[in-house]
């Protein structure tokens, strides 16, 4: 089983860092140490995290921090970033207004 | 639900190109686009393209987006911009935000071409303002025409990184250092060495600390990493800036293919679709062309583009697949040859130690920016003729040939592998019309008399800054690092229709510096 | 600082001057242009102020993607400052959060 998958894996305690109170997703303000522990609370999936954290779920839609908290969970859980399934792709891909996502435009010229 | 034969995601220079291929087999074609203006990031590159005639090299990125648009509507190409996608799915329906509605299209086929986003890194302090993605201050200073800041640190060697920090000087902004973490430039030695002898400095090996400021940059402090990439206690160095720029590379932007359910692949330079050689991707009728499969530059992007718009026409049925294997195989051609020499694809991430031709590269310039005097002349492309010869400081395969077309005497040679180095053919005889200093897309060429007057030598070199000087102007002369080496004084300027921009600006230097002095300040440094 | 003259580029397309206010004060900008340009051209760096930490954010993709230059524009907030077209007489505010005066009922 892929460690990443195998929730009983022992990836040992949260260890506080100097750099833990950097931002990473911008929009949310979310830091480094906040991810790091989330991992530690059993969040070992990138949609987990965002759902936990809300990382990636503010007005830019994980734009910048995508790339970094992939990296910063990979490490927690010692594995590459490869092996991580990227967060789900859906629409609307960019952030967009309530009523102008239900507003369908009549026949398109 | 309107239907298209083929919808473009993304009017950049792979999803115009594509657009312009198809047009030309007779699809109707629809360009989406995020952006008010077509174009992609092509506007912003204002520096001489590499590669060859083909590849349009040595004409400037925003022209070659100029011609691109040219082209697209000579087709009929339909761009909306202000467009943007939103939604991409199995059945290639495409939903687009277009004003305050959404709208549904239906494509028999679909190239996304939305090329790719700036990476990030993250330090202490990296949130302030002031810290911007150098993406950012190319918008600002190519396209606004404003400064992004007046005193500027550069984060990252590669070559968006060289040539936005080379852009910035033109702008008129001081460029305190550039810095990366890894131990080599990553870009272009060429772009390295024209900021070098800028007098910018280079720190390799070392990265931002911290970004000072309560409200806004004021400062940065860099330091040294180790092999682990850990910050050398005591190796700090402060700057003031105002301004901190970060290129620390691309990442494609493929979120819609994977939306679409189209075969990722996660790779080490990013999320991509599986696609075959015409960008067709594991869902029938969706390509991909451009960074968003990879991230290349713009000529291998135009080219991608050309071949995923006649493999979507083929697709469709609107050419045989004769005709796209012809089309296909010429176009593929001219991209290989892009992909070659030391910064092809297969190539990252290693250390060469020699040249195609066996000569040893450079370690100065990997480390520092700039050749060093004792390196320079082992190369074939630097010589010591009698009178007026060009010295060609060009010391990586890289793909690139203008400079052999340029001289009507025949004096560069590089051959039909155009990543081989320029050497000079000494039988034939320099004129010194300056065509190959105008012509090199790297700036690395110059005209050197080694006796223009007893005593004295002279060197013409490409000139790319205002105020431009005169003949006559005093100032002093710097050598490939920077650092004045002795006092020059203008002789000659030459500007052309043909030279694009670039100036040949010819110094006057003591003899003993015609090897070592590579551009002129009227200021002192 | 504008770029009065580009050794490349040439001369700025000419453009109208038109007047906005920002935060209460009038300022110039040129038509068409982003609000985000007209901003650092008259020395302005920071849009928002974050709604927990409440730190400075400014201008940082400058191609609409970060959203971090966001301002109440018009009333209204989040507006993209940096892919915003100036007009003549907008009222720019620095956004608190989400909105445009410093909430003080927070936390």
């Amino acid at each position: 089983m892929k460690k990443i998958s195998n929730r009983s894996t022992n990836i040992g305690e949260f260890i506080p860092q100097p750099d833990d109170a950097i931002i990473i997703c911008r929009c949310e303000e979310i830091t480094k140490g906040e991810i790091r522990k989330a991992v530690h609370d059993g969040m070992y999936t990138l949609t987990e995290i965002r759902r936990y954290l809300r990382t990636g779920m503010g007005l830019c839609q994980g734009q910048t921090c995508g790339k970094l908290i992939k990296g910063i969970v990979a490490k927690e859980l010692g594995v590459s970033p490869l092996d991580l399934e990227p967060a789900a792709a859906r629409a609307p891909m960019r952030p967009i207004e309530m009523r102008v996502l239900g507003n369908e435009g009549k026949e398109a010229e | 639900m309107k239907r298209y034969d083929l919808i473009i995601v993304g009017a950049g220079p792979a999803g115009l190109s594509a657009a312009i291929e198809a047009a030309k087999k007779g699809l109707k074609v629809i360009v989406f686009d995020e952006n008010a203006k077509p174009g992609g990031q092509l506007f912003k590159q204002i520096h001489k393209f590499f590669g060859s005639k083909e590849h349009k090299a040595k004409i400037r990125g925003y022209k070659i987006g100029e011609e691109l648009l040219k082209e697209a509507s000579e087709y009929g190409v339909k761009v909306v911009l202000n467009a943007i996608v939103i939604g991409l799915y199995l059945d290639k329906e495409v939903t687009v935000k277009i004003a305050d509605e959404i709208r549904h299209y239906k494509g028999d086929a679909v190239i996304v071409a939305t090329g790719a986003s700036e990476n990030m890194v993250t330090f202490d302090g990296w949130t302030l303002p002031g810290v911007i993605g150098a993406g950012a201050a190319q918008t600002m200073m190519n396209l606004h025409s404003i400064k992004p800041g007046n005193k500027v640190l550069m984060l990252g060697s590669g070559n968006v990184g060289l040539v936005v920090s080379f852009q910035l000087l033109q702008a008129g902004c001081e460029v305190a250092a550039l810095v990366d973490a890894a131990p080599k430039v990553g870009g272009y030695g060429v772009h390295a060495a024209k900021v070098a002898r800028c007098g910018v400095p280079f720190y390799l090996s070392h990265t931002i600390i911290k970004a000072e400021g309560e409200e806004c940059v004021t400062g940065v402090t860099i330091g040294q990493v180790d092999k682990e990439w850990k910050v050398i206690p005591g190796t700090e160095k402060h700057f003031d800036v105002d301004t901190i720029c970060l290129a620390v590379g691309l990442s494609p932007m493929s979120q819609l293919l994977k939306m679409a359910g189209c075969k990722m692949t996660d790779t080490p330079t990013g999320y991509i679709p599986e696609c075959d050689e015409t960008g067709a991707t594991s869902i029938p009728g969706i390509f991909v062309a451009g960074d968003v499969s990879g991230i290349e530059e713009a000529s291998s992007a135009m080219i991608e583009g050309r071949i995923s718009g006649v493999a979507a026409a083929e697709y469709l049925g609107f050419i045989s697949k004769e005709e796209t294997d012809d089309k296909v195989k010429e176009l593929e051609k001219a991209l290989f040859s892009l992909r070659e020499g030391m910064f092809a694809p297969e190539n990252r991430g290693k250390v060469l130690e020699k040249t195609e031709e066996g000569i040893e590269i450079s370690r100065s310039l990997l480390e520092k920016g700039y050749v060093e005097e004792g390196e320079i002349e082992r190369f074939p492309g630097v010589t010591h003729g009698k009178g007026i010869h060009p010295v060609i400081e060009c010391t990586q395969n890289i793909p690139c040939n203008p400079c052999q077309d340029a001289c009507p005497k025949r004096c560069i040679r590089i051959g039909n592998k155009i990543t081989s180095l320029p050497a000079i053919d000494e039988t034939k005889e320099c004129i010194g019309c300056g065509m190959c200093v105008a012509s090199c897309s790297g700036q690395a060429i110059f005209l050197v008399d080694e006796q223009y007057e007893t005593g004295f030598a002279s060197i013409t070199l490409p000139y790319e800054f205002l105020p431009l000087p005169e003949p006559g102007d005093k100032g002093i002369a710097l050598d490939r690092s920077g650092k004045k080496v002795c006092d020059a004084e203008v002789v000659d300027v030459k500007s052309a229709k043909a030279f694009d921009q670039t100036h040949l600006l010819t110094m006057k230097v003591p003899a003993e510096m015609a090897m070592k002095a590579r551009f002129f300040c009227s200021q002192g440094v | 600082m504008r770029i009065e003259e580009h050794p490349i580029l040439g001369k700025p397309e000419e453009k109208k001057v038109v007047g906005f206010i920002h935060d209460g004060i009038k300022l110039t900008g040129l038509e068409g242009e982003p609000i985000a340009v007209a901003l650092e051209a008259a020395g302005v760096r920071i849009h928002r102020y974050t709604k927990k930490q409440h730190k400075p954010r400014g201008v940082f993709c400058a191609i609409g993607r970060c959203t971090d230059c966001v301002m109440v524009v018009d009333g209204k907030p989040n507006v993209r400052t940096c892919i915003t077209p100036l007009k003549e007489g907008m009222i720019v505010q620095t956004q608190y959060g989400v909105a445009a005066m410093e909430s003080t009922g927070e936390e």
